[in-house]
Parts: structure tokens; C-alpha cells; sequence
């Protein structure tokens, strides 16, 4: 016998389910008069820097209907590419840009959509640059354990041309799924959890 | 967690043997939201290293007193009262401060007040099923609330969830994040459960089973269970090369 590591386990994922949205996002639930407002539901305000954008889109089964019950978090740095978040060590972020949003997506037309302002570049481990991404973490009815992926922008294709992330993907073709659209000042991401057109998602 | 420096390690690479797969036919609605191809793995970047943190200040007075929460002035939700308490801690033990937690669940007759919910057991008036609270400096957290009920869905043609509340919890690192379900000790339907079963491991669904706590009942008043919480470990640094913090 060896010594013990005495590490613990992890607690277990399990589904959200269908009413995540009573304890994450209450108000739109119709439960109100609990919370002020459903937190994440507000990233920027009027002194936020950095251009402000929309990012939205839908969360697609394996038979290409929509998710009307899904709830998604995105994390990513501010228009200067630091987090606000106490392990951020390379500077103070953007005070009036919470960096965090929440939305679950529209019981009726399926759409998510957060208003937000476009990431600066983060480094990676080795200094290179990651190029401008929001990070994703999507939970519904019927997904166990959280899924991740990233969002990249379609306008910034020197830089996801560099990305240490990116490049590290064997099968080219599935790179475009990390890539949103621009349409005017909003860009559009649609997941597909499944099937030919499936999102890469991250083991991180 | 304010005089403490805070971590900016890369988390423990998270064991997907012990988490449930994201396809388990049993529970119908995993066929066809989970991936078919390999999750890609990279290491931590920043991006996953660092993570929102919310201070005490946005509480409301009762958000984690949900007998009161939804109440009408002088009115109290029906059901089992009990307290649910415990710590928050990382796979290295270490009592994680100011960790976000909210949490929902069904009434003591297992209704959810949701407009999709249309099971025929009665909605509490002064039952709402939302909380949240912020743990300690030591990683401790305690609400109030009632017992909820089992409840029926529609997966096989009589399956019955058990008693379960609902945990969603924010550690320091976006990679923490986390949402599960707490079970109560002793309820028979607990290994019954297609959602439970998705776990492979009976011991990590032991993990998710809430203790009764009688050290911690209040007398005529409440009940008490203890369920702790495990997040993901760090490493101790962000530069493999560069020993900070040894």
C-alpha cells in the first residue's frame, strides 16, 4: 500500500430540466416579487467601453427542432481582453462590464440573444494571443453534465487563423461551428447539440 | 474570501466516468440532445481559470428562506419544514468562500410553479420553490425551506422522480460550474430514477444523497439535512514553469 492522494470526488452533474428557469431566471418565470431581477440578465450600461453587440441564435437537437427549454451562460473578457473576476491578475477590468451573462432561450421562437460588447484578445499559456471569443455553457432538460463550447467571430479571421485553440482542431471542417455571423451589429450562433452539423463542444 | 489571494491555478482535469455520459437512453430526452462526437480537450486558459464572483450584497433578506420567500405577510408555505446545510469545498478540501448557490424546486406536493408544469397536485399560494445564498468565508451555506413531494413525468409510462432540490453552483473559476440535484436519505425512489441511473458509479449517486442531521434540527421548529458539495480542485499555478504560490 501506498499513502492516500485523499483527493475528493467531484459532485456529479445532473440535468437542469425543464424548469431551470424557477431558480435561475425566476422573474421569467413568472415567479416575481423573490429577486429584484434574474441575475446575468444585464452584462453593460451606459459607461460600458468597447463595441457594444449582440450575440444570438438557437440550440438545435438531433432532430433539428429547436430547444425551447434551454438555459445559456457566457463568460468572456471585456473590449481590452480582461476578465473581471478576482483571478484576473494583469490588470482591473472594465468596472461597468459584468463579463457574466445568463438568458434562456424563448419558450415560444427558440432565441437566446445577450447584449454585450466584443471581447479583446486574451493570451494564451504560451503568450500567443487566443483571438476575441465569449465562452459558452449551455444546460437543459435532457443534458446531464454542462456543455462548453466557444463562440469566435466571423470578422476577425486573421486572428482565428492564429488561435491556439482553433488551431489544435484535426477536423477542419467542424471550425466553421465555433464561428458567429455578422448581421449588422448583432452576430448570430446557432448550436446544434447533435448530427452532421453538430458544434464542437470542450472538454476543459 | 476577501483577505484571501486568490487562486489562479488550472483546474483538475474533471473525471467524465464519474459524471453521468451525455447519452443515457433510460432518460428519453439525452437520445437526442447529446453529442456524438468526442468532446476536444485542451488545458485551462484564462478564459476557464477565472470565473464571476457575486458579493453578499445581492441577497435579499429572505433568498434563502423559501418557507417565507413567496409568503404572503403572515403566512407560511405548507410541507415538512427543513433546513438544508453543508459545505462547499474543492476536491483538495478546501472550503471554497463566496460560491454562489441557488436553488429551485416542486412543493411539498411535488408541483412546480412553471407554466409548463401541469400536474394535477395542487401550486402552495405561499410557496414560490426559488433561493439562492453565498456561502462563508469556510465554505459553509444553510436555507430554509419544505420537504418537497415526488412527482410524476413523462418518460416511461410511471416514472416518478424522488424528492430532489435542484443546486446550481458558481465556484471561482468558469470551469467550476456546475448543476446537479440533492436526494434525501432513505427515499426509496432513488434507484428507480432513469436521471438518477444516468450516474454509472452508485458511489458518486451516494454523493448526491443528502444526510439526515439530527445534530442540526432545531426542536419543534425544523429538520435538518447536510449535503456537501464538491467542485473541481487547481493546480497551483498558471505557469507550469513558474512556481507561484509553493
Amino acid at each position: 500500500m501506498v499513502q492516500q492522494l485523499g483527493y475528493l470526488k467531484e459532485t456529479p452533474s445532473q440535468t437542469a430540466g425543464p424548469y431551470v428557469h424557477i431558480g435561475c431566471t425566476p422573474n421569467f418565470a413568472e415567479i416575481t416579487g423573490v429577486y429584484e431581477n434574474d441575475l446575468g440578465i444585464s452584462m453593460v450600461n451606459d459607461k460600458t467601453l468597447g463595441e457594444r453587440i449582440s450575440l444570438r441564435g438557437r440550440v438545435f437537437d438531433g432532430t433539428g427542432t429547436p430547444l425551447r427549454d434551454a438555459l445559456l451562460e457566457i463568460w468572456q473578457a471585456d473590449s481590452k481582453g480582461l476578465y473581471n473576476s478576482p483571478s484576473e491578475l494583469r490588470g482591473s477590468a472594465d468596472p461597468n462590464f459584468t463579463g457574466w451573462g445568463r438568458c434562456p432561450t424563448d419558450m415560444e421562437t427558440a432565441e437566446y440573444r445577450f447584449e454585450t460588447v466584443k471581447p479583446g484578445q486574451v493570451p494564451f499559456k504560451d503568450g500567443r494571443m487566443m483571438a476575441p471569443h465569449v465562452t459558452v455553457w449551455i444546460v437543459a432538460r435532457g443534458i446531464n453534465i454542462g456543455l462548453q463550447t466557444r463562440i469566435y467571430f466571423d470578422d476577425e479571421k486573421e486572428a482565428n487563423d492564429k488561435d491556439p485553440i482553433l488551431q489544435r482542431i484535426e477536423h477542419r471542417n467542424r471550425v466553421p461551428t465555433l464561428i458567429a455571423k455578422r448581421d449588422g451589429s448583432s452576430y448570430v450562433f446557432d448550436i446544434y447539440l447533435q448530427g452532421d452539423k453538430e458544434t464542437i463542444f470542450f472538454d476543459v | 474570501m476577501s483577505n484571501r489571494k486568490p487562486e489562479t491555478g488550472a483546474f483538475f482535469q474533471r473525471d467524465r466516468q464519474w459524471h453521468p455520459p451525455a447519452y443515457t437512453p433510460e432518460y428519453k430526452t439525452s437520445v437526442v440532445r447529446s453529442p456524438q462526437r468526442a468532446l476536444i480537450s485542451f488545458d485551462n486558459t484564462l478564459s476557464e481559470i477565472t470565473g464571476p464572483v457575486f458579493g453578499h450584497s445581492m441577497l435579499g433578506e429572505l433568498d434563502a428562506d423559501l418557507i417565507y420567500n413567496y409568503a404572503k405577510p403572515g403566512e407560511s408555505a405548507i410541507g415538512q419544514r427543513i433546513i438544508v446545510h453543508g459545505r462547499v469545498v474543492d476536491e483538495r478540501g478546501k472550503g471554497v468562500a463566496g460560491a454562489l448557490l441557488e436553488f429551485w424546486q416542486a412543493n411539498a406536493g411535488g408541483r412546480y410553479r412553471h407554466k409548463r408544469e401541469g400536474y394535477l397536485a395542487a401550486l402552495d399560494p405561499n410557496f414560490g420553490g426559488c433561493g439562492r445564498t453565498i456561502t462563508d468565508d469556510d465554505g459553509y451555506y444553510r436555507f430554509r425551506t419544505v420537504k418537497p413531494g415526488a412527482y410524476p413525468w413523462p418518460n416511461g409510462v410511471n416514472d416518478w422522480r424522488p424528492a430532489h432540490i435542484h443546486f446550481s453552483v458558481f465556484g471561482h473559476g468558469f470551469a467550476q460550474r456546475l448543476i446537479t440535484q440533492m436526494y434525501f436519505e432513505g427515499d426509496p425512489m432513488i434507484w428507480n430514477c432513469p436521471i438518477v441511473k444516468s450516474i454509472p458509479d452508485k458511489a458518486a449517486i451516494e454523493q448526491l444523497i443528502a444526510a439526515l442531521d439530527m445534530n442540526n434540527t432545531i426542536p419543534m421548529d425544523a429538520r435538518a439535512y447536510k449535503f456537501d458539495i464538491v467542485l473541481r480542485g487547481r493546480r497551483s499555478t498558471l505557469f507550469e514553469n513558474r512556481m507561484e504560490g509553493n
